[in-house]
């Protein structure tokens, strides 16, 4: 950012407003220069947010940045699904070529196999992960347009007001793979099932 | 009883990897006649043509997900309302598991899983085989 650059922050705007509508309503006593005054400093501050959010880029990140991101990702599930499928297509061929074989020697290739398939599962996990940090990207996307769209012109909302839309039954209970310290260990799932016996 | 390893068992999810992987698992448990089915609409529509043994089922698929799945199967008057039905799924969170549980889940296996622990779950609720 520019060093020279006036960082206003939301209060400081709020403050301003508010001297100026006093002000304004109490008009007998504002003269016409300290109106002036009071609304270009107003004027200042909306153009040095505009320059501010100019400078972020905010439309490539809309357009491009966030876009790219996501495509990214997609090719990854899609090259992973793709590699995984041909090893599974090699331990299916493995097990063909194992049938001839000495039991003994075929079931130490099927044990080897089911380790591959067991593996394999990677894909699934790593595939629902990424899917999840697309939506997220997409979601932070729209955020970005809906600014875009308002910027200068709408009061901001309050940062303590709930944005988030709030899932309800079975939607709420999809949220993809948990991250290890969040997830309930298999253990514990049987113990909880358990409990209901 | 003995396990009929000739009944139709019934895989379901959205993730063609998924799939192979469980039908090549319980191929090597001996179970040869799986039908897949990508979502829960899929298969609602094959357990009403077909009659099956075993549901195994991911959870989050679109457009119908493995609970709604498991509470229409539930809710169903036919001869799949008391199929025994197995969730594997990534949703490991407490709540998840009691969700399932109320809804009428036989078992639930966490991913990733092995093996062996597909074999345990399906003879927890099959019987020994």
């Amino acid at each position: 950012m520019d060093a020279n650059q006036t960082i206003y922050d939301r209060d400081e705007v709020v403050r301003i407003i508010s001297s100026v509508l006093s002000k304004v309503a109490k008009s007998e006593t504002l003269s016409r220069k300290q109106l002036y005054e009071e609304i270009r400093s107003l004027h200042d501050i909306i153009e040095a947010m505009r320059t501010d959010l100019g400078s972020v880029r905010p439309g490539e990140i809309s357009g491009k940045d966030i876009p790219t991101a996501t495509d990214e990702l997609d090719a990854v599930v899609e090259a992973t699904a793709r590699a995984t499928g041909t090893i599974m297509d090699s331990c299916e061929a493995i097990e063909k070529i194992a049938d001839e074989l000495d039991p003994e020697i075929k079931d130490k290739l099927a044990d080897q196999v089911t380790r591959i398939y067991e593996s394999c599962s990677f894909q699934d996990i790593t595939g629902q992960r990424i899917t999840k940090v697309v939506k997220t990207l997409k979601t932070i996307d729209e955020k970005v347009e809906s600014i875009l769209s308002t910027v200068g012109f709408k009061e901001m909302e309050d940062e303590s007001q709930e944005t988030k839309s709030v899932e309800q039954g079975d939607a709420a209970l999809m949220n993809g793979p948990q991250m290890p310290d969040q997830a309930v260990s298999q253990d514990d799932i049987d113990k909880l099932l358990a409990e209901f016996d | 009883m003995a396990v009929d390893k000739n009944m139709n068992v019934l895989i379901v999810d959205d993730y063609q990897t998924m799939l192979r992987i469980i039908r090549n698992l319980l191929k090597q448990l001996g179970f040869n006649n799986v039908i897949e089915a990508t979502d829960g609409s899929a298969a609602f529509e094959a357990l009403s043509k077909d009659e099956f043994g075993l549901v195994i089922s991911d959870w989050n698929m679109e457009p119908m997900s493995g609970l709604e799945l498991l509470k229409q199967v539930r809710a169903s008057s036919g001869a799949m309302k008391d199929v025994p039905f197995i969730m594997v799924t990534a949703e490991s969170k407490t709540e998840n598991v009691i969700a399932a549980k109320k809804a009428g889940v036989n078992n639930y296996i966490v991913k990733p899983f092995n093996a062996e622990t597909l074999k345990t779950k399906i003879a927890s609720v099959l019987g020994d085989f």
